[in-house]
């Protein structure tokens, strides 16, 4: 439904959106989109949007008490290749608390919409970080029932992706079911 | 070997900054044929209060009831003007507006059309998942042998079909209702 056409330069690269580099530790975060036989799905939109280092979204309903960061939108954009393979560069982001309960924090994570071949592939998701200690008091990481589904959520650090002296990689592949599903059956 | 489908999980509060780029409330594009419309209508929540933050996304064929997606082998016509899709972010009334064409019928089970609509997923904060719904049209005379339309109860249609308005013709209303008696029906997609 879309190609690569669709997205701007520097789209997948959330840290030169601005003039200046964006404060905090600089990752890389890639993987592949398949489908549930394990073949690439090319010409998948993937959508991003998180907090900045400091745990602060650039919306204005989030209130916390973090600093903004001028250099540091926290969205991006990008379209799978013809391998199904994805790439962003980004800041790690914060945790921040968000009230929900008593002593209530999110563990670091980025949201992901992607859109696959089919309408019923539409898919809207969280990435987390291997060896976060929020991760079992958080409910919304919890919402996913199922114990092995729920760990695919968190994304695995990888040698082969880190930039030496920039960079730490880690990879974070997306299964889209209904890949038999036309568009007319959603 | 299957491999298992990524879980999907809640949207969040913030979820408008990652999706806005992609906004758009015309479908329409030069040189698309079709009767045009207009659809306007507001998200309440369970107690009849507008929800602030949602966002629709519509997904539709073309007048001739061709989608444009590469998987649709229908030997239809194809217009560059027109992707049969968009966003629309609702306001601080829980309001959205978006101005498309009637599609035509596309194939559907037992080797039937199915009736004009569209379809659509909702996403908001709070859920788990986008909620998928569908939008026909008033009068539509294909409705009632709509395949989709007759495994909803005969009382909840309604929920389904957009009404026309006094604005004007193509002014049509259609609005989602999350929890209550007059709850829109949303569709199991097992996601």
């Amino acid at each position: 439904m879309f190609g690569p056409d669709i997205i701007a330069h520097k789209a997948s690269d959330l840290t030169s959106q601005h003039s200046g580099e964006p404060l905090g530790e600089r990752i890389v975060v890639s993987g592949c989109v398949l489908d549930e036989n394990s073949r690439p799905l090319a010409n998948t939109l993937i959508e991003i949007w998180q907090a900045n280092a400091a745990g602060r979204y650039l919306h204005e309903w989030d209130q916390h008490e973090a600093p903004l960061d001028p250099n540091f939108t926290g969205c991006g954009q990008a379209v799978t290749d013809a391998e199904g393979r994805y790439r962003f560069i980004t800041i790690r982001p914060g945790e921040y608390p968000w009230g929900n309960h008593y002593n209530a924090w999110r563990p670091a994570h980025i949201h992901f919409s992607l859109f696959g071949p089919a309408f019923a592939t539409r898919l809207v998701t969280q990435m987390y970080f291997p060896g976060d200690q929020l991760l079992p008091f958080d409910p919304i990481f919890n919402s996913t029932a199922d114990e092995k589904a729920r760990n695919r959520l968190i994304s695995v650090f990888d040698w082969e992706s880190t930039i030496p002296e920039t960079a730490l990689g880690y990879r974070f592949d997306i299964i889209l079911r209904g890949r038999e599903a036309t568009p007319m059956e959603e | 070997m299957s491999l298992q489908a990524t879980s999907s999980q809640t949207v969040g509060p913030y979820f408008r900054i990652g999706l806005r780029w992609l906004n758009q409330d015309n479908l329409v594009g030069e040189g698309v044929s079709g009767e045009r419309v207009t659809i306007q209508g507001r998200v309440f929540d369970g107690d009849g209060a507008p929800v602030r933050d949602a966002i629709l996304e519509i997904w539709q064929a073309n007048a001739h009831g061709k989608y444009n997606h590469p998987e649709d082998t229908q030997d239809k016509l194809l217009e560059p003007g027109f992707k049969g899709y968009g966003r629309i972010p609702a306001n601080d009334e829980g309001m959205f507006r978006f101005a498309t064409i009637k599609p035509g019928p596309v194939p559907g089970p037992q080797g039937k059309d199915q009736a004009p609509h569209l379809v659509v997923s909702v996403f908001m904060r709070g859920v788990l998942r986008r909620m998928v719904t569908r939008i026909y049209f008033p009068d539509d005379l294909h409705n009632a042998s709509d395949f989709i339309l007759n495994l909803v109860e005969p009382s909840r249609r309604s929920t389904l079909i957009a009404k026309k308005t006094a604005s004007g013709p193509g002014a049509l209303e259609w609005n989602v209702v999350l929890q209550g008696p007059d709850e829109t029906v949303f569709f199991d997609m097992g996601l």
